[in-house]
């Protein structure tokens, strides 16, 4: 099997997976995949910007909070019907994302990566102040959905799929844009800036939509999150959330689109079973594994997975025509001043 | 291509082999989950870490309780297996965690799970699984307030509106005319207290000619404290949680503000509020209490307090004087009793216990009862004493004060 076909059907093991969850696992178990799967779409988002585009958020959080309260508040306070306030609070945030991006386009790197800190850090503050209508520290409660009746399914089970079929969205969105001449212009910028502006690419516009288009997606997994816990509170969007985005996305992968689950199962699942070992120790323990991932597996899950797929192509199977080039670069350049596009 | 369309038909396949819908339990007639013949399972979700982690005693102080009566035999041959999760006081963790007990764990019932906020995120699930959430670790005066529509959920200790009314009892005894300033916390608690507060003093000749509030995440209330002292207020009533309670004593004692101090029962811990702010600066603050001091010489040689102590040097690493120990043993006392109580093991059973109660908890201070009937009466202890810092410890005042919510709501 050439490594191609193995990709593929990797990615269709993986769907199967994903459809059978649901009827496998008791409601707790499911309601965890849910968020596994509310996670990942986030951190797709993110890893269009991080990895895709070379600009680094620490802010991820904050677009993912703005989403949350958009559809929890749109739900509660204005009875607007809870399906209709997932593309209104990815529109929200995209619209959020891209006034942050304009005037941040002038920062690069570091200074980008802290700006957004500071977006991170006042919205939970905000989100408190601005109790009339968000209930402050309180928090909101919000009917989550039910299954409805004509379907055969118990309402976590429904929940997963109704997620499920959202997120399949937003990665066939992701895996089609970056196959297209503005995923190349998104690579090119992160490859190589003036490279990519002498072949016609506007670095200001493509990367503000890009991060626009990155908030939308935090923005997109927020509702979704208020639909899988039904409740939201400013705590639930500290700096912690952006940070675990981040980390999430290089342990799954940078720049790939799959690692998003990956890395989604590492942040739900860690921190739960390392408070199953101490709960004085779970801080520790989450950061010990993500120390030892790094070490072990610097390309993430994603990058395991390939260096196994090679080893089990390694026939001499004729040269793959080298259709996905972006999947294969070791996606690490640090943002702004990587390897030159080579071809493209 | 052809490969891609089949693994779509096995997908589907796998689909309607699954057998679409879960069988979904009926529930009636088959005994209630988290409870056998050996076992009763109960769930508790507490700040083990985070900024409120000192509330962790609670969670010890149960631990030893339900220890001693394990030892002793369990209740009617049942060990009680108490599950305990942290949710760093944040209500989107306790919203995971009270899932987790009810769905995973299979818990009988929640217990004593902490914190306002907390608890409000998760009342509406718990009451929708119809799990026992009982005698939940805060003060707020909603958990009483409607039992018709929460009938699962119950708090235990005086809440703050009948603390405000103790207040505005003894005040209306010795201080009749007094002029209060008042420094409150800007939410649910604060809001809690000071509005319990002004109903109380309604009729009186008392009243409150300065406020001033804080947010939690401020980092002093010195000039809150520095607006205070300049109205001609002769009684502070000091409305905060630990932190702000330590820093308001220790403003009062530095503006040399001449006026009765009244810190509320949250607040009043010896350890954690007193010490850091010094001793010196706490001579002859006011408080409530409603249940016996570890720490005060006068409850030394008590019977109940006696076997506590032991208890909690037995089985937990609790610091013996730590007072949230003492609250922690008191709620789990009170569910022992309820589960002895029960006419058959469910958890429907368990709340008609819950709400028809009458006991003495010999770990609070003599007078005080737990006391609660159907849906008339909710608020399982509402009488408190106040006391009074003097020297190196609380001394308790006068009478313990009855302050049952009026009728009605």
């Amino acid at each position: 099997m050439s490594e191609r076909k193995l990709r593929l059907a990797g990615v269709w093991a993986l769907v199967v997976l994903a459809l059978l969850v649901p009827f496998l696992f008791g409601p707790y178990r499911v309601g965890q995949f849910t968020l596994v799967l509310v996670y990942a779409v986030a951190i797709l988002g993110l890893n269009l910007l991080v990895g895709y585009n070379g600009q680094i958020s620490l802010g991820h959080g904050a677009f993912f909070a703005l989403g949350a309260y958009t559809s929890a508040l749109l739900i509660e306070k204005a009875d607007v019907p809870y399906l209709l306030t997932v593309p209104i609070a990815g529109v929200v945030t995209f619209v959020g994302g891209y006034l942050f991006g304009v005037p941040a386009l002038r920062l690069r790197g570091l200074y980008l990566a802290l700006g957004t800190l500071g977006l991170a850090i006042a919205l939970p503050q905000l989100i408190k102040r601005f109790d009339g209508l968000t209930e402050g520290t309180q928090g909101l409660t919000v009917e989550q959905p039910t299954s409805p009746s004509w379907l055969p399914f118990a309402d976590d089970q429904f929940l997963y799929l109704l997620t499920l079929l959202v997120a399949a969205i937003m990665f066939v969105a992701a895996w089609s844009l970056m196959r297209s001449q503005a995923g190349r212009a998104i690579k090119a910028v992160r490859d190589g800036e003036i490279p990519a502006s002498t072949l016609g690419i506007n670095l200001a516009s493509t990367k503000t939509r890009v991060f626009a288009l990155s908030a939308g997606y935090a923005g997109v997994a927020g509702a979704l999150y208020v639909f899988a816990i039904g409740f939201v509170a400013p705590e639930a969007f500290t700096v912690t959330v952006s940070l675990a985005f981040l980390a999430a996305i290089v342990v799954g992968g940078l720049a790939t689109i799959v690692g998003a689950v990956f890395g989604a199962l590492f942040i739900e699942f860690v921190p739960v079973y390392a408070s199953d070992v101490n709960d004085a120790l779970t801080g520790v323990i989450y950061g010990g594994v993500l120390i030892l991932f790094m070490y072990l597996l610097p390309d993430g899950a994603v990058g395991l997975l390939r260096r196994i797929g090679k080893l089990v192509a390694r026939r001499p199977a004729a040269p793959e025509p080298e259709e996905e080039e972006e999947e294969r670069r070791p996606a690490v350049a640090p943002p702004g001043r990587g390897v030159p596009a080579g071809k493209t | 291509m052809r490969r891609s369309v089949w693994v779509l038909l096995l997908a589907m396949a796998a689909l309607l082999i699954a057998g679409c819908g879960r069988d979904e339990e009926d529930g009636g007639g088959e005994a209630d989950p988290g409870i056998t013949d050996e076992e009763i399972k109960i769930g508790g979700s507490y700040p083990f870490s985070g900024p409120a982690s000192a509330y962790r005693s609670i969670a010890e102080g149960a631990k030893a309780y339900f220890e001693k009566v394990n030892a002793e035999g369990g209740v009617d041959g049942r060990e009680i297996n108490f599950i305990t999760l942290d949710d760093a006081y944040e209500p989107p963790k306790a919203v995971q965690n009270a899932r987790r007990l009810i769905q995973q764990e299979q818990v009988f019932a929640l217990f004593n799970t902490l914190g306002t906020p907390n608890n409000v995120a998760i009342w509406d699930y718990v009451n929708k699984q119809e799990v026992p959430h009982v005698y939940v670790a805060t003060g707020a005066s909603l958990w009483g307030a409607d039992p018709n529509s929460h009938p699962w959920t119950i708090g235990w200790q005086p809440d703050y509106v009948t603390e405000s009314q103790v207040y505005a009892d003894y005040l209306d005894q010795e201080k009749p005319r007094a002029k209060v300033a008042v420094l409150y916390q800007n939410d649910a608690f604060g809001e809690d207290l000071l509005n319990g507060f002004k109903d109380a003093i309604k009729g009186t000749d008392i009243e409150i000619v300065a406020e001033e509030s804080y947010e939690v995440t401020d980092p002093t209330v010195s000039s809150q404290m520095a607006k205070l002292a300049n109205s001609d207020a002769d009684t502070f009533l000091n409305i905060t949680t630990p932190k702000f309670g330590a820093q308001a004593i220790a403003a009062d004692a530095k503006l040399g503000w001449d006026v009765l101090h009244i810190i509320n029962n949250v607040s009043a811990s010896k350890l954690l509020v007193l010490e850091p702010a010094g001793l010196d600066a706490s001579q002859g603050l006011v408080s409530t209490t409603y249940f016996k001091d570890p720490a005060g010489p006068d409850w030394e040689d008590d019977a109940a307090m006696k076997e506590y102590k032991s208890a909690v040097g037995k089985y937990s690493r609790l610091n013996p004087e730590d007072p949230f120990g003492v609250f922690g043993w008191g709620a789990a006392a009170t569910l022992v009793e309820a589960l002895t109580n029960m006419k058959e093991p469910t958890r429907e059973a368990l709340m008609e216990a819950v709400r028809n109660m009458q006991l003495k908890v010999p770990i609070l201070l003599p007078g005080i009862e737990v006391k609660t009937s159907g849906t008339q009466d909710g608020y399982p202890i509402e009488a408190m004493q106040i006391q009074r810092f003097e020297g190196e410890n609380w001394k308790l005042v006068g009478d313990v004060i009855q302050a049952p919510h009026s009728g009605g709501s």
